[in-house]
Formats: C-alpha cells, sequence, structure tokens
C-alpha cells in the first residue's frame, strides 16, 4: 500500500486532524513502516504500554509528506511469548534502542537481534560491549562520571593509537521512572514534570505535554498565551545555543569565547527573569496557556536584550570565522554525510546541520508560527563547523522571532480554562525544541487523572548517529564533537 | 587577534560581589575551623550529576561565567574527586547511579565537604523518592549544606558552597 492509502485508512485523532491513528496487527505493523519508510517517512518515536494502561501495546508515530500518523499495535495477552512484535531496525536504526527501552519498562519484545537491557541496567551493572579486536587495538572505559559539568553516561572506545575505531554508547544512568511517576499526577499538574524530564528543554516538553492535552479538549489558546509560549521556546532555544558556542569555542582551546557567550547568555536570562519572573521557563507554560503576563517595561527591555545579543554574536562570529586554531578544530571534525544523516534518521538540530532540513516550525506551521514565520536554517557538511553555522544562525532567527513577538504581542488574556479529557482519551503533542522535535503522547484515566505519559526526546535518533561521527576521528577531539551534538541523557534515559 | 583584544577592553571587567553564607543552607557541621580556613582559600570541586534533569547543571556552569566569576573567588572545578575538596552533588540520585556516586565519594580524600543541589537533590523534588528514584543526596551520602531551588540560581549556589566553607558562629 501507498502513504496515502495508509493514511486514509487511520481515522483523526480527537480534535486534531493533523494526526491520524490507526490499529493495526504484526503483519500491518511492519508493513506500514516499510511503505512509510520507502515514501520517505520519518519515525518520529515508538513506545508501548503494559496492562497497566489498559492494555499492552505499543506505538510508532511517523512523520510523512500527508501528516502524521500514529500507529498502535495492541496485544491481547499479558506480556509474554504471544507480544513479540516485528522490529523495525532495519528501516529506521535507531529504534532498536527504544524497543530494548520498551521491553526493559514494559515486558514486550520486538524480533531484532539486540536484546541487551537498555533503560533498566543489569543488577550487577555489567554490560555487554561489542569488542573490536584485532593488532594494537585497545578499549577506553568513560564515564559514567564525567570529568566536567554534564550529565553521566558511559561512553566505550576501541582504538588505535588515537584513532577512534568504534564508539558504543551506554546510557540510562539517569533513568529515574519518569513514566510511572507520571501516573502519581493529575492531567494538570503532570504539566511541571513533563518541564523536568529535560531541564534544558523545559519550555519543549511542557509546551508539547500541553498540546497533547488541549487539542482534544479543544480549548482555544488565547492568541497572546500562544505567541509568549513561541518566545519562551525561542528564548530557551538562544540560551542552550550561546552556551554551546562558547563551550564549543573552549573544547577547541579558545576560552575567549566562552568568557563572552555566558556573560551574553547570563544577561538574557536576567531579562528573562525580568520578563517572566524566572531565568530558566520550567513553569511559565501551563495547560491552558501560560503562568503570568508579562509586564510591559520588562517586554521592552528584553526586546533590547534580544537585539544586544543579536548584535554581539555577528561580532563573535566574526572573530570566530577568523580564528585559524577554531576553524582547524571545527571543519571536518565529526562529519555526519547528508545520505548517512538520512539513513540514520538523523533530526533536528544536528540533522538540518547535515542537509535534513526539518524544522516542525516551518515544516508544520501550528500556530503561532504560521503568522510568525520561521526561516529555515541549514547547511550540508555536517561537521562540527556545520553544527557552530547552525547556532550561529538560529541565534539570529530566533532573536528576530523574539523582537518580532514582543513587538507585535496582541492584545488579550494569557491562560484559559481546560476542562478534564475524556477517559481513555489519547493525545499527541510536537514541538521543535532547541535540539529537535519533542514528542509528547499523553492518555488520560478518569477523573482527570494520567493514563499513561511518554515523553520522547530527539536524543534517542541523534546519539546513534554520534557513535558514527566520531569513527576516524582522534579520541582528544571527542569532548568537541560530543558538544556539538549536544544530546540529552536524563530526557533519554527517563 | 585585534578584534579579539579589542573586545576585551571594551568589555572590561564584569564580575559581581559574591553573597554571603546563609546558615539555613547548613545541614551539619563536622570539620573544624582551621581546616575550613585553609580550604577556603583555594577550593578543589568536583560536580556529580546523580540522576538530575540537567536544569541544575545549567546554573553550576553559569557559576564560571565572568559576573559569578568562582575561579576570582578560589573556587575551582577539578576532573577527579581525587583532586577535589568539596563535591556538589545534583539529584534524585538514580538507582542507577549510587554506585558511582559512593565510588567518587569514597575517592574524595578526607576532609571532605558535600553540598546537595536542587530541589531535588535537597529532598528528592518532583521526582520524589521511590521506584528508580532513590531521592535526596543524603539518603546516599552524607550532606553538609544543602541548596533548594528548582534549579537554584547561581548567586545561591554560591551561598551555599561558602556556607558548607564556613564555620557556624560561635565556633
Ligand atoms: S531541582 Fe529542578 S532543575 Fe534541579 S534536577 Fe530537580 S527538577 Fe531539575
Amino acid at each position: 500500500m501507498n502513504l496515502k492509502t495508509w493514511i486514509g485508512a487511520a481515522a483523526p485523532l480527537a480534535a486534531d486532524p493533523g494526526i491520524r491513528r490507526i490499529v493495526v496487527g504484526g503483519e500491518d505493523w511492519r508493513r506500514i513502516a516499510e511503505d512509510l519508510a520507502a515514501a520517505g517517512g520519518r519515525l518520529l518515536a515508538l513506545w508501548g504500554q503494559d496492562a497497566g494502561a489498559g492494555y499492552p501495546a505499543v506505538f510508532a508515530a511517523y512523520a510523512t509528506a500527508a501528516g502524521l500518523l500514529l500507529a498502535e499495535l495492541p496485544f491481547e495477552a499479558p506480556p509474554g511469548d504471544a507480544s513479540i512484535y516485528p522490529g523495525l531496525q532495519d528501516l529506521f536504526p535507531f529504534a532498536s534502542r527504544m524497543q530494548r527501552a520498551v521491553y526493559d519498562l514494559y515486558g514486550l519484545r520486538s524480533t531484532d537481534a539486540d536484546t541487551r537491557p537498555w533503560l533498566r541496567h543489569a543488577p550487577d551493572g555489567g554490560y555487554e560491549f561489542v569488542r573490536v579486536e584485532g593488532d594494537g587495538v585497545h578499549e577506553i572505559p568513560v564515564g559514567p562520571v564525567h570529568a566536567g559539568i554534564i550529565e553521566p553516561g558511559h561512553f566505550r572506545f576501541s582504538v588505535v593509537g588515537e584513532k577512534v575505531l568504534r564508539l558504543e554508547e551506554r546510557l540510562g544512568f539517569t533513568h529515574k521512572g519518569i513514566e510511572r511517576r507520571f501516573l502519581d499526577f493529575d492531567v494538570e499538574q503532570g504539566c511541571r514534570l513533563a518541564a523536568r524530564v529535560c531541564g534544558d528543554s523545559a519550555v519543549a516538553y511542557s509546551w508539547a505535554y500541553c498540546r497533547a492535552l488541549e487539542d482534544r479538549v479543544g480549548v482555544e489558546i488565547p492568541r497572546r498565551a500562544n505567541w509568549l509560549r513561541a518566545l519562551a521556546l525561542e528564548l530557551e532555544r538562544i540560551a542552550n545555543h550561546l552556551g554551546d558556542l562558547g563551550a564549543l569555542g573552549n573544547d577547541a582551546g579558545f576560552a575567549f569565547g566562552l568568557t563572552q557567550f555566558s556573560r551574553l547568555k547570563e544577561g538574557l536570562l536576567r531579562a528573562t527573569e525580568a520578563a517572566f519572573g524566572r531565568r530558566y521557563l520550567l513553569d511559565t507554560i501551563a495547560p491552558g496557556g501560560v503562568c503570568g503576563d508579562l509586564p510591559a517595561a520588562a517586554g521592552a527591555a528584553l526586546e533590547r536584550e534580544l537585539a544586544y545579543v543579536a548584535a554581539e554574536t555577528v561580532a563573535l562570529r566574526d572573530i570566530y570565522d577568523e580564528h585559524a586554531g577554531l576553524r582547524d578544530r571545527f571543519v571536518g571534525a565529526g562529519a555526519v554525510a547528508p545520505e548517512l544523516a538520512a539513513r540514520l534518521g538523523l533530526t533536528g538540530l544536528a540533522g538540518r546541520a547535515s542537509g535534513q532540513a526539518y524544522d516542525l516550525r516551518t515544516d508544520l506551521r501550528d500556530a503561532p508560527y504560521d503568522e510568525l514565520r520561521a526561516a529555515k536554517c541549514g547547511a550540508e557538511t555536517g561537521d562540527v563547523a556545520a553544527r557552530v553555522t547552525l547556532r550561529f544562525d538560529e541565534v539570529a532567527e530566533s532573536c528576530r522571532l523574539g523582537r518580532r513577538i514582543l513587538g507585535d504581542l496582541p492584545a488579550g488574556g494569557v491562560r484559559t480554562n481546560v476542562p478534564p479529557p475524556a477517559a481513555d482519551s489519547l493525545g499527541i503533542g510536537i514541538i521543535e525544541g532547541w535540539r529537535g522535535p519533542v514528542l509528547v503522547a499523553l492518555a488520560a484515566a478518569a477523573g482527570g487523572r494520567i493514563r499513561r505519559c511518554h515523553p520522547h526526546d530527539p536524543s534517542w535518533q541523534n546519539w546513534p548517529a554520534l557513535e558514527h561521527a566520531v569513527i576516524d576521528n582522534i579520541v582528544p577531539d571527542f569532548p568537541l564533537i560530543n558538544k556539538s551534538f549536544n544530546l540529552a541523557y536524563s530526557g533519554h534515559d527517563l | 587577534m585585534l578584534k579579539t583584544l579589542r573586545r576585551i577592553h571594551r568589555i572590561g571587567l564584569v564580575t559581581e560581589a559574591a553573597p554571603c553564607e546563609d546558615q539555613a543552607m547548613r545541614v551539619r557541621e563536622v570539620l573544624g575551623r582551621r581546616i575550613l580556613q585553609i580550604m577556603g582559600r583555594a577550593l578543589c570541586v568536583r560536580m556529580v550529576d546523580a540522576g538530575s534533569c540537567n536544569g541544575c547543571e545549567l546554573e553550576i556552569n553559569a557559576l564560571s561565567n565572568p559576573i559569578y566569576n568562582i575561579e576570582g573567588l578560589g573556587v575551582r572545578f577539578v576532573a577527579s574527586p581525587r583532586h577535589a575538596d568539596l563535591l556538589l552533588v545534583t539529584g534524585p540520585v538514580s538507582i542507577h547511579m549510587r554506585d558511582a556516586l559512593l565510588r567518587v565519594f569514597e575517592a574524595t580524600p578526607d576532609p571532605k565537604l558535600v553540598v546537595a543541589v536542587g530541589d531535588c537533590g535537597c529532598n528528592g523534588g518532583i521526582f520524589g523518592v521511590g521506584g528508580a528514584s532513590l531521592g535526596p543526596v543524603s539518603n546516599v551520602i552524607p550532606v553538609d549544606a544543602a541548596v533548594a531551588g528548582c534549579p537554584p540560581t547561581p548567586t545561591r549556589l554560591l551561598a551555599g558552597i561558602l556556607t558548607a566553607l564556613s564555620p557556624s558562629e560561635g565556633r
């Protein structure tokens, strides 16, 4: 069957006709994946649930040229031999880890060969790394505790001399049972937990969560609130990009870059605090809108700050571009060519730096981006230099968007009442965070409780690509390459 | 190069004064005044993320920016626990990070201090205690000072570190 037929066979999800859902058996689960992969569709997320959420099932969300498609494969039997489903690893390589996570958390097994635990570690902490044999090959284990101020994870390098032959990641160290924890909250409070799945992307997660909730109960979010949400999202993007640009300079031996960008970031955080009441916007977006209005004077100050950040970033970009030492470290390092990126499903910022021109803000044009018209940034070389370029371009574009929002902010209220969703209803929200598309699937239970909530971070797609990016690079370049991706641990480990 | 130098000159010094310590953050006090005085002059800090959401790390990173300039106070982040006097630990401690945290604590030479960071590090925060979350840092290693907040601001973090370093009044 072709893409159109599958889309036609699926039914629109509640109030959001942009997302269609199809319930299938194992054969069609596989056929959909094949047909969509052939038609250029992308797997956005794959997750599972057990009988605790009503019935065991696996879900796959796809982005296609004809819209978003949600495939659901329910099981009648309790987890066991009968609940094995066809794996998708050959079509979407990054699906493997998601499938392993589904088994760890919900006991449903795919047919793919790799069955090592992923999010739930063995009681003795052991793990079977793939060994590279050969003359002069040795292993370097790193982590879970890293040297810098970053999240924990384990990297196993197989090297000859300084050259990396293979990197194998092992994650799951920050797994704290977030999906189970959601069940302790009602749909309103769940938003606060969503914001804390991955603290650097709090706006993207809380907005995606709210979308998953609001669309289905048919509430109209006040226009002003929607614009403020977009402002918060762009501020989050700028703050993270500024931090990364400084850190990337520093990792390449240019401490001046870190000093300058971290100073700019601090200024932006202070202007953000004056406008939204806090430096990081973990509790800004809430069901029905945003938690508070912008004081007019702080809005004007924030607008000036964004103009300042934009101008200073242009000046610093000039310095980065002319710095021979930085160019030497950035250009060619950690490259993922566009063809490989397409095959690996590289997404978000890193994807755009490797010719994967997808950005939900421009592709879906959900409000308010239908009015704001974000420009899509992109590069082709897929190396550290390209990911640096992307960040410079996106800082400029997000500063422009932020100023546009502050200049034309619609009048009106900032929050509306959200009625509790019907029991058993399912909603999906997707937001282009600074790292890439963040997806939240939220199923409600009776009385406004949460039956099941799955937050998906784009790092699931991009972590495996990092393993490819470092092949043939030298070990001392790894921190730089890793930073240029800057992937999430907590957002991934759940 | 000229552009870089001009910029350094134009922006000048932007560092702000450090906050005072805050006795309310103290959890316990085990080190004598003399040790603290020696440590206070050149303190090495090892940061350990024991399961946080990465929000706390953003603010800990801000301590090194030129505005808070933690190095200007003699406090330095180091790469190994063996070089550290103080552990700055974010949480909640995940089950999978428990052993690593214990190992880091054991590898840190005595006398040592521990500062728990964030609502999660102090009491488990929104993740609570249970399931794969062991909750507060103090459930796994002894804590000298606790800095609440979600995430705590850099100013509060600095105050927390300085509190752990200062003898309480009257000692
Ligand atoms: S205290 Fe807040 S910012 Fe820090 S780890 Fe916990 S949820 Fe994240």
